[in-house]
């Protein structure tokens, strides 16, 4: 029982994680309609932006700010210059941009910081959360982080007028132009968020699986069946299935004999063509209906 | 009486496909104009050539403001609030904030909320509905919403896309009541485009006539009511 809560818990941690990636896959996602192949190794590289401000001496949470803000900025500047020209391209013209994103990103990561694996810090520590053995105290920062980031984005997204006009440009944006709405910089700011979105899930992962340019691979391959599972069109979908998915990684290579540490990559693949065969609209979205 | 919009040589495009060819008309402040003619004839493709959704030629000028080249969202912020056909609900949003959506551009947070209730007053149904999501709404209600959504600009020019389109005919002598009445008591310029000849040449002050791209008439709409052509073709007796 003790190894069952354990492994629901440890799923729930890294499960925020996935929900962090798949929310800004689906930001992008909902605001361009591609799927961001590049997400995680932006998400990267702001990690290794906030472990060079550290190295210059900053501390961990002056870093951790200031890093949300310069994602948020080259978040707008990847759009302004790669993608707002790439809008009306047919839909391989974008994911050879992506492709293109993904390559840049990793080489310069490499060629800035190198392919050593590095040891990246965190601030809560790694000892048992509240004296208890089934979770550490970096586990439940996660889940903190997480939960207060989601809150704050409900908040933003249901009361702000900023909001309001992003749900707007993403949901019907002919209908947002109409009534003032500049969506091309909507779009822009939606790339901002999921840069920032993505860098703290980057900084709270690192410590998991260390600093290096392929840190995010994984990872972001869970946030995509994280997003699949919720439904592509729901960022509260995204969410649940972030959280879903880390649980039913965690179980199911505990408990699935021969799955183990190695096979469950595949597993996450597996979830996303069955979700895509049986339920293609996932948990949470809208079926997506196009006139031919 | 002055003009407030300007058409001249208008001509808008689909692709190789000309749609307009050299559109003339004019708009005078506080009258409502209607725009009459067949299916594909261009009543749409000038409302959205007003708001540059479509690519044309030609001047438009609002106020001394040229508008082509403009974005849509700047014609919009200018003043002119466009109710497209098909009424452009924000489906999955509720009634409330499809209203907010309508003055997003406006700072005036107490003006806002004010008129939302005065919005309330002119279509109670939204009121009763107001936390509900738009998608649910019937179709009525939702030309309502779209009309309501498009006075919370405080528009000086108001664009209706085929109104009646869709409505139960009770419903649409409701809604050209009220249109009627915010273009007195607001004194919002209003240009409709209509297939219900009849009841736009009620509320109208003055009437073109457009086929296929180009105007053939134009003149006070009790004249072109009572116009021969016109009676055979759209009126029906």
């Amino acid at each position: 029982m003790e190894l069952f809560v354990n492994q629901v818990l440890a799923g729930i941690a890294t499960g925020a994680i996935y929900a962090c990636m798949a929310l800004a896959v689906v930001m992008i996602y909902q605001a361009i309609d591609h799927l961001n192949f590049a997400q995680g190794e932006m998400a990267m590289f702001s990690t290794f932006i906030s472990w060079q401000l550290m190295q210059w001496g900053i501390p961990y949470w002056w870093a951790f700010l200031l890093t949300l803000a310069l994602s948020f900025v080259g978040g707008i500047v990847i759009e302004r210059v790669l993608f707002k020209p790439l809008a009306k391209a047919p839909i391989l013209t974008n994911v050879a941009g992506f492709i293109a994103l993904f390559a840049i990103l990793n080489s310069v990561a490499g060629l800035i910081w190198d392919f050593t694996i590095k040891q990246y810090p965190t601030p809560f520590g790694s000892s048992p959360f509240l004296g208890s053995q089934l979770i550490s105290t970096h586990q439940a920062g996660m889940i903190g982080v997480t939960v207060m980031l989601l809150t704050l984005l409900y908040l933003f997204f249901q009361y702000t007028r900023v909001g309001l006009a992003m749900r707007a440009a993403a949901s019907v944006p002919e209908s947002a132009r109409l009534v003032g709405i500049n969506t091309s910089w909507m779009i822009a700011l939606g790339w901002g968020m999921a840069a920032a979105i993505g860098s703290i899930a980057g900084i709270l992962i690192a410590p998991v699986v260390f600093l290096e340019p392929n840190m995010m691979g994984g990872v972001l391959i869970y946030g995509f069946a994280a997003a699949v599972l919720g439904g592509l069109t729901s960022p509260f979908g995204a969410v649940i299935g972030g959280f879903l998915v880390g649980v039913f990684e965690n179980l199911a290579g505990t408990y699935i004999p021969g799955v183990g540490n190695e096979l469950k990559l595949p597993i996450a693949l597996a979830l996303i063509i069955t979700v895509l065969v049986v339920k293609p609209a996932g948990l949470f979205g809208r079926p997506i209906v196009k006139r031919v | 009486m002055t003009a407030m919009l300007n058409v001249r040589d208008l001509r808008a495009y689909y692709g190789q496909v000309q749609a307009l060819h050299g559109l003339e008309f004019s708009l005078h402040e506080g009258s409502v104009t209607t725009l009459l003619g067949a299916n594909g004839a261009g009543k749409t493709t000038t409302l959205r050539a007003i708001c540059n959704m479509v690519r044309s030629t030609g001047a438009i000028e609002f106020d001394g403001a040229t508008l082509v080249g403009r974005s849509t969202e700047n014609i919009v912020r200018l003043g002119i609030a466009h109710v497209p056909q098909g009424r452009g609900t924000f489906t999955t949003m509720t009634v409330e904030e499809n209203l907010h959506l309508g003055a997003i551009t406006r700072s005036d947070k107490a003006g806002v909320v004010s008129d939302i209730e005065r919005m309330y007053g002119h279509f109670p149904v939204l009121k009763a509905r107001h936390t509900q999501q738009a998608g649910t709404l019937s179709g009525g209600e939702q030309q309502m919403l779209a009309v309501a959504r498009a006075l919370m600009l405080r528009p000086r020019l108001m664009l209706l896309d085929e109104p009646s389109f869709g409505l139960a005919p009770l419903i649409v002598r409701d809604l050209f009541k009220i249109l009627g009445k915010i273009n007195r008591e607001d004194k919002v310029t209003i240009l409709v485009v209509e297939q219900n000849a009849q009841l736009a040449l009620e509320i109208a002050d003055k009437a073109y006539v457009i086929e296929t791209g180009r105007i053939v008439m134009s003149g006070n709409a009790s004249e072109i009511a009572n116009n021969e052509d016109v009676r055979k073709s759209y009126l029906g007796y």
